[in-house]
C-alpha cells in the first residue's frame, strides 16, 4: 500500500543525495507525531481508565485501592450528575440548533455578490476568533441588569439574565450561538459556493420557485458539509466549559464539564472524576457515531 | 552571517554563565499567595528583609479562583516552586495530614506565639486538629466578614424621620440582623436605582458560604461539631435554618442580577452608589476609604457583623497563616524569615503598610485602632470569629453546602430547613466515606 501511494524521489533532490529513501522521509514526518500522540494522548487515556476503577485522590499521599465499578455505579445513580447531563443536553440542543440556523442563514445571505462582501464576511467571523473566557466576561457585562445594553435595547428593565435560575442556561447558550455561528457560516459558505451554477440555471429555466430550488438543490448538496459542522459543534458544545464557567455559577447552568472540573480540581476526587470523564467520552462517541453513520448515508445519495 | 551567529551564541552562553553564578551566591525565597492588595503590602514589607539580610524574597500571586487549585497541584507534585505559602485556614487539615506543611509546633512554643498572636487567629489559622497543640502556620493576615455602609444616607434627617415612622425606632448602624433587614428594606428603591444591601452569592468557592455562616453562627446555629464530626441536629438545627432564612431574606434587597457576587461586586455596590450596606472581608475595605477608588469615600462607614435574636454575635473568619512548604529546598532560610516576621517591629510595620496583623500588642494599640475608619470594627470582630470546617475533605464539604443552599437563596427553591437537612445528610455521607466516625 505504502509503495503504491508514495511516488519515487526525484534523483536530483537533496534528500536523494543524502541517501534518504522515501520511507525514511515518511518516518521522519510520522514518528514524532506518533510519539507525541502516544505520550500525551494515548498513555494518559489508558492511565486514567485505570484510575477510574480506584479511589485515587491526587492530593492525598495515602495509597489508593481498587474499587471496581463503584465509581461508575455511584455516578450513574447520583441525581446531581443526571441533572448535569440534562442541563448539558438542553444546552447542546439550544446552542447547536441556534448556530445551525443563524450560521446557515448568514451563509445564504452572503452567497451572492455585493459591495464589500469580503470585509463583511471577515467582520462576521470575528466572534469565533476571540478567547471564550473573554467572550464570557464581555457578555456578562452586556447582560448586566444595572447597566447592560441588552436590557436597555430590548426594554427588559432589570431582568437578571444570569441570576435568574430559569434563564441563566439560555443566556449562556445565546452567547455560544453568537460566538460559533460564524463557524457554521464559514463551512456553509464553502458548501454553497461549490453547488454548480448550471443546476440553478436549469431550475430557473423550469421556472422552479425559490423554496423548491432551496429544498431540492441547495439543501441536499450542502447537507454533507452542514452535517460536518453539526458534528463539530455538538462535540464542542457537549464539553463547553469556559464560557459557562466565567458567566454564571447557577446550578441550573452547571454543565457536565464544570461538574467534572469541580470534582477533579476542587474536591480532588481523581478516581471518580476519571470515571465521569469516561462516561462523558462514551456519550460523545455514541452521538458522533450516529451522526457519522447518517453523514455516510447522505453522501451515498 | 557566521560571525553574527557565533557572537549570539557567545552572548547567550555568557548570560547563562552569569545567571548561574549570581544564583549560586544569592539566596531566594518565594512566598505564594492570592492576587490582592495585601500581597502587594507583603511584598513591600519583605523588601525590608532583603535590605537587612540580602535574601531576596518574592511574593508570587495568582487570581483567587485559581489559588487553591494551583497551590495543591504544586503540593501534590511535591514541587519546590514555593518555599512558603500563605494558605487559607481551611487548608490546614489537608496541609498537615498530607505532609505538605512543615510542623511549626516547636517554633511556636519556643517563641511563645500563643501569647503574641490573637487567640482566634491561632485557633483557626495555625492549630490542627483543633485543641491538639500542634501548629502548622504563623497567623499572617487576620480577616473576617464586616460591613460598610453609606453614612450620608443613614444620617439624612428626612430618611431618619421616615424610618422612625415606619419601623418605630431610630435609624442607626444595625446591631441585630433584624435591624439590618429593616434598613435594607427601607433603602431598597429599585425605581431610584438604590438598593438595600449587597451580600455574597458566588458559589464557585467559599464566598456565599462565608456570608451564610456569619448569619447561621449569629443566630446560634453551627455547621457541626468539628471535633466529633457530628452534623445531625447541629447543621440542620432550627437556629441554623433561621440564620439561613435571614440570608435569603437579605437577598431580596440586593441590586438586580446579584447571583454571582464576591468582593469585587460588593465593593462596587458602594463605589457605584448602588447599596446602603455591603458585606465584605475587611481586607477589601482599604479601597473604600480612598477617594480615587470610591467617590463616596468620605460618606462610607463601617460596622462589625450584627448579632442574632439571642444576642449571639459572630462573623465568618477569612484570613491566612503562613506555612513552610515541606518540599522546599530552603526550609532553614524560611524559618529564619519567620523569626523576623514575628518580631513586634515587623508586625507594626506590617499593620502600617495595610496588612491586618494578628499580633495582640499591635491590635490593642490606639495607634492601630485609630489608623483607619474600619480598624476598630476589625478589632471588635477578631474576638468573635468562627470558621468553616478545616478537615482535609473540606472542599467536598464546601461544594455540597453550595449545591444545597444556592438554589434556596438565589433560586428560591425549597425551604431553609430542607436545604440544611440535605446538607447534613450529604456531610454525614462524606465523613462516613473518610472514616471520620471511629
Amino acid at each position: 500500500m505504502a509503495s503504491v501511494a508514495l511516488t519515487n524521489l526525484d534523483p536530483a533532490s537533496r534528500a536523494a543525495a543524502r541517501g534518504w529513501s522515501d520511507l525514511t522521509i515518511r518516518n521522519l514526518f510520522i514518528i514524532p507525531t506518533l510519539v507525541f500522540l502516544i505520550v500525551f494522548n494515548i498513555f494518559p487515556l489508558i492511565y486514567s481508565l485505570g484510575y477510574s476503577f480506584t479511589n485515587f485522590a491526587a492530593n492525598r499521599s495515602e495509597p489508593w485501592q481498587f474499587v471496581g465499578l463503584q465509581n461508575y455505579r455511584e455516578l450513574l445513580s447520583d441525581d446531581h450528575i443526571w441533572s448535569n447531563f440534562v442541563i448539558t443536553a438542553k444546552y447542546v440542543i439550544v446552542s447547536v440548533a441556534g448556530q445551525m440556523v443563524v450560521g446557515f442563514g448568514l451563509a445564504l445571505l452572503l452567497n451572492r455578490s455585493f459591495p464589500m462582501k469580503g470585509l463583511i464576511t471577515t467582520l462576521l467571523l470575528l466572534p469565533m476568533m476571540m478567547s471564550a473566557a473573554v467572550v464570557g466576561l464581555f457578555w456578562q457585562l452586556l447582560y448586566s441588569p444595572s447597566w447592560g445594553p441588552i436590557n436597555y435595547v430590548f426594554g427588559l428593565g432589570d431582568f437578571a439574565w444570569l441570576s435568574n435560575p430559569d434563564s441563566a442556561l439560555y443566556a449562556v447558550a445565546i452567547t455560544d450561538i453568537w460566538m460559533w455561528s460564524p463557524f457554521v457560516m464559514l463551512l456553509s459558505l464553502a458548501g454553497l459556493s461549490a453547488v454548480p451554477q448550471h443546476l440553478y440555471e436549469a431550475a430557473a429555466i423550469d421556472r422552479a420557485g425559490w423554496w423548491y430550488t432551496f429544498t431540492r438543490i441547495t439543501l441536499p448538496l450542502v447537507s454533507p458539509i452542514l452535517l460536518i459542522a453539526l458534528i463539530f459543534r455538538t462535540m464542542e458544545a457537549f464539553k463547553t466549559f469556559d464560557i459557562a464557567y466565567t458567566m454564571t455559577t447557577q446550578p441550573t447552568a452547571e454543565l457536565i464539564a464544570i461538574r467534572l472540573y469541580k470534582q477533579a480540581f476542587q474536591q480532588w476526587d481523581t478516581g471518580k472524576s476519571c470515571a465521569l470523564a469516561y462516561i462523558v467520552l462514551i456519550m460523545v462517541l455514541a452521538i458522533t457515531n450516529l451522526y457519522v453513520k447518517y453523514l455516510n448515508k447522505v453522501k451515498e445519495r | 552571517m557566521r560571525k553574527i551567529v557565533t557572537s549570539v551564541i557567545a552572548g547567550i552562553g555568557l548570560a547563562l554563565a552569569c545567571g548561574t553564578s549570581v544564583r549560586a551566591q544569592d539566596k531566594e525565597l518565594t512566598i505564594f499567595w492570592a492576587e490582592w492588595d495585601p500581597a502587594n503590602y507583603l511584598q513591600e514589607l519583605v523588601n525590608d528583609y532583603t535590605a537587612e539580610t540580602g535574601v531576596k524574597v518574592t511574593v508570587q500571586t495568582t487570581p483567587w479562583p485559581d489559588f487553591q487549585t494551583k497551590a495543591f497541584t504544586e503540593f501534590n507534585a511535591h514541587g519546590d516552586a514555593y518555599d512558603m505559602v500563605v494558605g487559607d485556614s481551611q487548608w490546614l487539615g489537608a496541609g498537615s495530614t498530607q505532609g505538605h506543611y512543615v510542623d511549626l509546633t516547636d517554633f511556636f512554643n519556643q517563641h511563645k506565639l500563643n501569647d503574641v498572636m490573637a487567640p482566634a487567629t491561632i485557633k483557626y489559622y495555625a492549630e490542627y486538629p483543633g485543641g491538639s497543640g500542634k501548629y502548622w502556620a504563623i497567623p499572617l493576615e487576620g480577616d473576617a466578614i464586616g460591613w460598610s455602609y453609606r453614612k450620608d444616607w443613614f444620617e439624612d434627617p428626612k430618611e431618619k424621620e421616615a424610618f422612625k415612622a415606619k419601623y418605630g425606632y431610630d435609624l442607626a448602624v444595625p446591631t441585630t440582623y433584624a435591624q439590618l433587614r429593616d434598613i435594607a428594606e427601607f433603602f431598597h428603591r429599585p425605581d431610584q436605582k438604590r438598593y438595600g444591601v449587597a451580600i455574597y452569592t458566588d458559589n464557585s468557592y467559599d464566598a456565599m458560604a462565608m456570608g451564610v455562616e456569619s448569619a447561621i453562627f449569629s443566630y446560634g446555629g453551627d455547621l457541626g461539631d468539628y471535633a466529633t464530626y457530628k452534623v445531625d441536629g447541629i447543621t440542620n438545627s432550627k437556629e441554623a435554618a433561621a440564620g439561613l432564612d435571614m440570608y435569603k431574606e437579605l437577598y431580596k434587597f440586593t441590586p438586580p442580577g446579584w447571583g454571582k457576587t464576591f468582593f469585587v461586586e460588593d465593593n462596587q455596590a458602594i463605589t457605584g452608589g448602588l447599596a446602603a450596606m455591603s458585606m465584605n472581608f475587611f481586607a477589601f475595605f482599604p479601597p473604600l476609604v480612598n477617594k480615587a477608588t470610591n467617590p463616596y469615600a468620605d460618606a462610607t462607614g463601617f460596622f462589625a457583623n450584627p448579632a442574632g435574636p439571642d444576642g449571639k454575635r459572630f462573623a465568618a473568619l477569612g484570613g491566612q497563616g503562613i506555612s513552610v512548604v515541606s518540599y522546599s529546598k530552603n526550609k532553614d532560610e524560611a524559618m529564619k524569615f519567620l523569626e523576623w516576621f514575628i518580631k513586634d517591629e515587623t508586625q507594626k510595620k506590617w499593620a502600617e503598610l495595610g496588612g491586618y496583623t494578628c499580633s495582640q500588642a499591635v491590635l490593642k494599640s490606639d495607634a492601630f485602632q485609630n489608623a483607619t475608619p474600619y480598624n476598630k470594627a476589625f478589632y471588635d470582630t477578631m474576638f468573635m470569629v468562627k470558621d468553616f470546617w478545616a478537615t482535609p475533605e473540606y472542599a467536598e464539604v464546601l461544594d455540597q453546602l453550595n449545591q444545597n443552599i444556592y438554589p434556596f437563596v438565589v433560586g428560591g427553591k425549597g425551604t431553609a430547613q430542607e436545604a440544611l437537612d440535605k446538607t447534613a445528610a450529604d456531610w454525614k455521607a462524606t465523613f462516613t466515606k473518610y472514616n471520620r466516625y471511629k
